[in-house]
């Protein structure tokens, strides 16, 4: 093999060339991991000998208000996608619009979670299932706070002009953390809402 | 030509001239003085710092373990109380584990893979240096409720229900738990760095089968980090919650599990076993071969083997539980899983033996310790597969039987190798080697220690003297193994002694040794000694796995090192496609910054804050760890983040 030929190359942070994008996805497999463990602590302490109607505490828990937030966290990442897209094609109003309409859809989220831990009958040293509750459900919001917190600024500096149609790494990487939030939370909706339902436990 | 900000630039091939050089040094260059220490993000000064600081643990490992043999010596003996002696083994053991034989193959894989891939730094910088000053941290905290007489107390894995609040109240395990969350941090974030760097930054025509096995063994330990930390960091929090916020994870008496515990420590501990062993036996298929003056025999098979090993390694970990009363056939299959393992393992064994077989072997230092490390880990395997058979470990759990078992695997698979690379990469970190003589004195000091202090832990564990006891009968049987134990750790530790000694007097009196000394085929041996801060002047294009040994190997000379593009617009990089290494990017690399340490420090807060359960200290060290990521993401026109003013 002879030496390197002569190419045209793109300089800096481009893409998914960008090596924080790498990073973020391996982030992503590591944070992953965390809550494929915590879900095995769920699962293995909801088959442990336990008296009836404490696991779940108070029988399994209501749909309505979680399919609601589970939607609200969706359209958050049809709105951050819109705005990646907007940006590859240059427009600088859609990436803001899309990034901040879903910082705003990730604060609603967290207002409405945030009830659903007022309105329960018990708390965090009440059993085994009401620590699962509130400490998956809890890393899960720590993430969101995160995640909106990283789209505030994005937001932020993508309406000082930060960000072009060429130059939008920033953008994708903090996406790729918001679309993995919200994939988490399908997991942890289907863990607590779904299989009580399904007669696990209980 | 273009300018700072532009898209897009075709970089000239030239050659490596002392002009190039000279602009090169200025740009890559760390500060000089205290801001400068403080502030670099240069692979080569983190990995020192890695190593020395692991070696620091090393030695203080160390000398809790001969305070304890002390204690062991014999029958009846009471220098330590029960309380003491249960923190100096539980240090021993995290110290040991956690704090120096990970961090020290960080250290060498910090310092070697940007030369080993012909690039110019790690992919990730910065991040490289908040791994660092984390582990510093993170050390410190775990240290520092010993120094106060609160150190750890329930053994290194730190078994409910011993470690739960009811029978251990006091800060001990807290102080443990939190440190070891904030050291997970480092660990993770230098585990995505490795794999970053592996997948962007190798030099063109450095194909996967072209990558040094030390190269293979970080990043499959890596790779396993990523999935195997949240484990343990997640076991650690929920331990803390427990004994602080009263959760009921691990309490039996509401409904906890404390096998949970078991579990979760164990999915995370034995992955763990073989990420703080893979990379070290990389450090001998590479070294090893040098002395034996030929390429490696079964390359491919031995990276293959690295692999599967760790791929094996996530599916055993019940093999630290079979007395535990699961049920059977999960004890059939996590044996069976244990002693397949074996495979792998004696892949790598016949790969060594072949290559001193049919080579010319070299009886120098490094390849006396790599080639005891084949009989140590032959030994250590031997016993572990033994104990991989369920009705053995029933016999043996617990015993010294076991304790033997780890420490020939552990100190013969990562201190012996660790030893050797020490001895082999010691002239490219400072330009001179290390002393032969005094070498071989502390090789066979060390050699003849080991065995003589950890060989007869077999037999008084077939004779039944159980873990973790701090004192034991006149009766038992038990007193001359245990003084010849005794005798064989401090000669150990003597020679321990001598090799930093060694190291110590070789930095300013060794001789000068050139930029190969060892005539070494891999690309690190083609800078100078030390090398430069960039590196490479040019980015080198590779031909082969042994880059400098072509023209012998092949009849002639094909990779280039001395021409190639010339990256010199700011501190630059060149990024390659993951599997080809066709280049596809010229990436902007950081320079001299204190934000990672800030970070660090902001996160040694909020865990000092949780020990503490001070919550203003907590809230302020999250405001201060936002500020400073913030900080470091802000879009930088030096870093090529942001768009040019004109574009729409």
């Amino acid at each position: 093999m002879a030496e390197m030929l002569p190419q045209r190359l793109p300089v800096g942070a481009m893409d998914t060339r960008a090596s924080g994008w790498w990073a973020m996805i391996f982030t992503v497999f590591t944070e992953a991991s965390l809550f494929a463990y915590l879900l095995f602590s769920y699962f293995y302490l909801a088959v442990q000998p336990h008296a009836p109607g404490t696991f779940p505490e108070g029988g399994a828990p209501a749909l309505s208000l979680a399919a609601l937030n589970t939607a609200i966290l969706l359209a958050s990442s049809v709105a951050v996608g819109w705005a990646q897209l907007g940006i590859e094609r240059g427009s600088r109003k859609r990436l803001v619009a899309g990034l901040g309409i879903g910082a705003v859809l990730g604060v609603i989220f967290l207002a409405i979670q945030g009830f659903e831990w007022a309105a329960k009958p018990f708390g965090l040293s009440s059993t085994p299932y009401s620590s699962l509750y509130f400490v998956v459900t809890g890393f899960h919001m720590v993430h969101v706070v995160v995640g909106v917190l990283m789209l505030l600024a994005l937001t932020f500096w993508s309406a000082r002009g930060a960000f072009g149609r060429r130059r939008f790494a920033h953008i994708h990487i903090g996406a790729l953390y918001w679309h993995f939030v919200d994939a988490v939370w399908l997991v942890v909706f289907f863990t607590f809402y779904l299989t009580p339902q399904m007669g696990l436990a209980a | 030509m273009s300018d700072a900000a532009g898209y897009e630039r075709e970089p000239a091939i030239a050659a490596d001239t002392p002009a190039l050089r000279a602009a090169l040094a200025e740009k890559w260059e760390t500060a000089p003085g205290l801001y400068g220490w403080l502030a670099t993000v240069d692979h080569k000064k983190i990995g020192i710092r890695y190593i020395v600081t692991a070696f620091i643990f090393l030695a203080a490992g160390g000398v809790e373990a001969l305070v304890f043999r002390l204690q062991l010596s014999w029958s009846n003996l009471h220098l330590l109380t029960p309380e003491q002696y249960d923190q100096f083994f539980t240090m021993h053991g995290m110290t040991m584990i956690f704090l120096y034989a990970g961090p020290v193959l960080s250290g060498f894989s910090n310092y070697l893979w940007p030369l080993l891939l012909g690039a110019r730094d790690m992919a990730l910088p910065r991040l490289n240096a908040l791994s660092y000053w984390i582990y510093l941290f993170a050390g410190i905290v775990l240290y520092s409720g010993f120094a106060f007489g609160f150190g750890p107390n329930a053994g290194w894995f730190n078994y409910v229900p011993l470690a739960a609040r009811a029978y251990n109240d006091g800060p001990n395990i807290d102080i443990y738990a939190l440190g070891m969350v904030l050291l997970g941090i480092s660990t993770t974030v230098g585990a995505i760095n490795f794999i970053v760097t592996f997948l962007r930054l190798r030099a063109p025509g450095m194909s996967i089968d072209r990558v040094p096995i030390l190269v293979w063994g970080t990043l499959t330990a890596s790779a396993a980090n990523i999935f195997a930390i949240p484990a343990v960091s997640l076991a650690f929090l929920l331990l803390w919650m427990d004994r602080n916020l009263g959760t009921h994870f691990f309490d039996v008496g509401t409904g906890g599990s404390a096998l949970l515990w078991q579990h979760l420590f164990w999915m995370f501990g034995h992955p763990w076993v073989y990420a703080i062993v893979l990379p070290a036996m990389g450090m001998v298929s590479d070294g090893l071969p040098v002395f034996c003056r030929r390429p490696l025999v079964g390359y491919s098979a031995v990276a293959l083997a690295t692999v599967a090993t760790m791929v094996l390694g996530f599916g055993v970990w019940v093999h630290h539980m079979f007395a535990t009363g699961l049920p059977g056939v999960s004890l059939a299959f996590f044996s069976a899983a244990s002693l397949i393992i074996a495979l792998p393992s004696a892949v790598g064994v016949f790969a060594w033996l072949a290559t001193i077989w049919t080579g010319r072997p070299q009886f120098t230092v490094p390849f006396l310790f790599f080639a005891s490390f084949i009989l140590l880990f032959t030994i250590g395997g031997v016993s572990g597969f033994m104990t991989g058979a369920v009705p053995v470990d029933w016999q043996l759990t617990d015993t010294y039987f076991v304790v033997a078992h780890l420490h020939y695997v552990l100190i013969g698979i990562n201190v012996f190798p660790v030893a050797g690379a020490t001895h082999f990469w010691f002239p490219k970190f400072t330009g001179r080697m290390m002393d032969e003589r005094l070498g071989r004195w502390s090789f066979w000091t060390m050699l003849g220690g080991f065995n003589l202090g950890f060989f007869p832990m077999h037999i008084s564990g077939l004779l039944g003297m159980p873990r973790r006891i701090y004192t034991y009968g006149d009766g038992m049987g038990w007193d001359w193994l245990n003084l010849i134990t005794t005798a064989g750790s401090f000669l150990f530790g003597i020679g321990v002694f001598l090799f930093f000694y060694n190291v110590v007097v070789s930095r300013k009196r060794g001789a000068l040794a050139g930029d190969n000394p060892w005539d070494a085929p891999t690309l690190e041996w083609a800078t100078s000694s030390p090398p430069p801060p960039y590196n490479f002047a040019v980015i080198p294009t590779v031909a082969s796995r042994h880059p400098l040994w072509e023209d012998r190997l092949q009849g002639a000379q094909r990779s280039v090192v001395a021409r190639g593009p010339v990256l010199g617009e700011g501190r630059e990089a060149l990024g390659t496609t993951p599997l080809d290494t066709e280049p596809n990017i010229i990436l902007k690399m950081p320079g001299d910054t204190l934000v990672p340490l800030v970070l660090a420090l902001a996160m040694a807060l909020l865990t000092v804050g949780l020990i503490l359960l001070n919550w203003p200290v907590v809230a302020l060290g999250v405001a201060l760890i936002a500020a400073a990521i913030l900080t470091w993401l802000w879009p930088r026109e030096a870093l090529g983040e942001t768009a040019e003013s004109a574009d729409g």
